[in-house]
């Protein structure tokens, strides 16, 4: 995890300060003079050696303190987690109502491999996701909102109970987004368990196929199943960049959209470094799951 | 190749050698394969959808097919849907079935440039890593796991804004960035087969390392390779779209799907359909053929649905 870590905040520290050209030159602006483009160094602290600003980059790390936006002059904490909220009242609903919906929706179309509806399932899926995902935000927001007048076109209210009426269209949008590829990857795992020996057995014994797949086979994908999900988790996070900003909804995408557009570098990077950590812990947390849902497994 | 070797080792003590000889192309992993692939008739025909693709594009990549789409013609600006111009024409009174034909060609080499990219960087660390293990393999795992746990919308947008917007910088950055996957299935296989008989059998002939792991292990990781390429090329289109949202795709200049969906966003008020419905179609056409010919190919090259 340690050695991770470091790569994240060096591949990151590269690609900005040594590779992106001059930091201080594209905060200055164009018009700046070199003298003026000398003073912002000095104060962002980029006339100090390499290896200093990325000591200076790992202590802010590992002190939560990631400075201040260049754009907005605010705390990049204070940004996160004023933006925490409203990006996970967006996610976590659409995320978990996702996951139940497809998981049964797997188990149907296992249940029913080799038919026409299992092979259906699988194209449609497919045809979901030949679609761009900017296509759906786009097109649905216009025909619910813009057209059919549904739904706000985009705002937010502050009180989490006022802002579910700007949440609803944006959840669904996420809902459709996610349905093509969690049904295909809960269909793998799924498809993976239906062919076990002890399904088998269970046929064999003369068990009810439904009572097969409800009890013996459902049980057992939920160890890869729950992998899945965990390993999905940052998700909550990051996945929905484009719809906040769509909908002006005031979270994490729309922060970072904006701070892409600004050039605002200690934004991106403080972004970059915390979603790697997120990532990280979660994938931590799946194999630890594992080794609890699996006994087979041991760490180690 | 392993499939090939058992295959043989199995029928030389009954058959006359010869007959295995001459068997033996055709009982190999990719004769299989491309029987069964042949047999499944929506991968044959997403096969042959992604040619005529390859086709219309190369035809106006050399200027046969709409040589003229990025000339404007101020005069017919956003002209709806007429014979003349399908699709209509946009706010520079171009046509934008042109347009869509144009962006074939940006669509198909920044998915090739950027798969192949993807797929050399994730073969060749995936081989050395599973072939040598020890340090060389730790190094290339932190590698991946680096690169694996920043977020592409993170990493992608970094990336590009670092090297600046244009069709060059997009196929790098998204190359640079997607060979992970690759390289750990290639490991994973790496590690499976340096122990095999076959590898053995070249060692014991004197093969060094870069016969044994090119020559020898990889023709017989290939098929991931192949199936690799196909989502790569699936994704680096879908990425192209959102860089180009974000300001960082391809040059405006240049015809393509991500930015005509891009202008889009501003044209569905008036109402103007034009350009998110050629693009959308263009890009729907091309991709589900190429993930109905990855999930045949797929199942063609899967070892387990051998003889089903």
């Amino acid at each position: 995890m340690i050695p991770i870590l470091i790569g994240v905040t060096l591949l990151t520290f590269m690609l900005f300060n040594v590779f992106g050209g001059d930091p201080a030159r594209r905060f200055a602006g164009k018009h700046a003079t070199p003298e003026q483009v000398q003073t912002i160094r000095a104060e962002l602290g980029l006339d100090r050696s390499l290896p200093e600003q990325y000591l200076f980059f790992v202590k802010q790390i590992v002190t939560v303190d990631y400075g201040r936006s260049w754009a907005s002059k605010q705390l990049i904490s204070t940004m996160i987690s004023d933006g925490l909220g409203a990006t996970l009242s967006l996610t976590a609903p659409a995320f978990f109502a996702s996951i139940f919906f497809c998981i049964m929706l797997a188990l149907f179309s296992v249940y029913g491999r080799g038919t026409i509806l299992d092979r259906g399932t699988v194209v449609v899926c497919l045809a979901l996701l030949s679609i761009s995902s900017l296509v759906y935000i786009l097109g649905l927001q216009y025909l619910l909102a813009f057209q059919g007048g549904i739904f706000p076109i985009s705002g937010w209210d502050p009180s989490w109970t006022g802002r579910w009426e700007y949440l609803t269209l944006p959840w669904i949008i996420l809902f459709v987004l996610s349905l093509g590829p969690n049904i295909l990857i809960y269909r793998t795992v799924i498809m993976d368990e239906a062919f076990q020996d002890y399904v088998r057995t269970a046929r064999a014994k003369g068990l009810a196929e439904r009572h097969i797949f409800a009890k013996h086979i459902l049980k057992n994908a939920m160890i890869p199943i729950i992998t899945v999900i965990v390993i999905e988790m940052p998700f909550l996070i990051t996945g929905s960049v484009l719809i906040e900003n769509f909908f002006g909804i005031p979270g994490l995408g729309g922060t970072l959209i904006k701070a892409l557009n600004d050039s605002d570098f200690p934004t991106i990077k403080a972004f970059t470094v915390i979603s790697a950590l997120v990532y990280m812990m979660f994938n931590l947390l799946a194999d630890v799951l594992y080794s609890v849902v699996d006994p087979r497994v041991k760490l180690g | 190749m392993s499939q090939t070797a058992d295959t043989v080792s199995s029928t030389l003590p009954s058959q006359a050698l010869g007959a295995a000889m001459s068997s033996r192309e055709r009982n190999s992993l990719w004769w299989d394969a491309l029987r069964r692939f042949k047999k499944n008739k929506i991968g044959v025909i997403s096969f042959f959808v992604i040619m005529l693709y390859i086709f219309v594009g190369l035809m106006a990549a050399v200027g046969i097919l709409y040589p003229d789409a990025q000339v404007p013609n101020q005069a017919e600006a956003y002209t709806s849907f007429s014979w003349a111009h399908p699709f209509g024409t946009d706010i520079f009174g171009r046509d934008i079935l042109g347009r869509a034909v144009h962006g074939i060609v940006t669509a198909i080499s920044i998915g090739l440039l950027a798969s192949t990219l993807s797929l050399v960087i994730g073969l060749v660390l995936g081989a050395v890593a599973g072939y040598f293990g020890g340090k060389i393999d730790g190094l290339v795992v932190w590698l991946y796991t680096t690169v694996d746990s920043i977020p592409y919308i993170l990493l992608i947008p970094s990336l590009t804004f670092v090297l600046g917007r244009g069709l060059i910088n997009v196929f790098i950055a998204v190359g640079l960035t997607s060979w992970v996957t690759t390289a750990r299935l290639v490991r994973g296989e790496f590690f499976k087969h340096k122990n095999r008989d076959y590898v053995m059998a070249a060692h014991a002939i004197g093969a060094g390392d870069r016969r044994k792991i090119f020559g020898h292990i990889l023709p017989n990781v290939a098929h991931i390779a192949f199936v690799q390429f196909g989502l790569g090329f699936v994704a680096a289109i879908k990425i192209e779209v959102i860089l180009s949202y974000l300001g960082l795709g391809v040059d405006p200049s240049q015809p393509s799907w991500g930015l005509m969906i891009d202008d889009a966003k501003n044209e569905l008020a008036r109402p103007f359909w034009g350009n998110l419905t050629a693009a959308t179609l263009f890009m729907f056409g091309l991709i589900l053929s190429f993930n109905l010919f990855n999930d045949a190919l797929r199942e063609a090259l899967d070892p387990k649905m051998k003889n089903k």
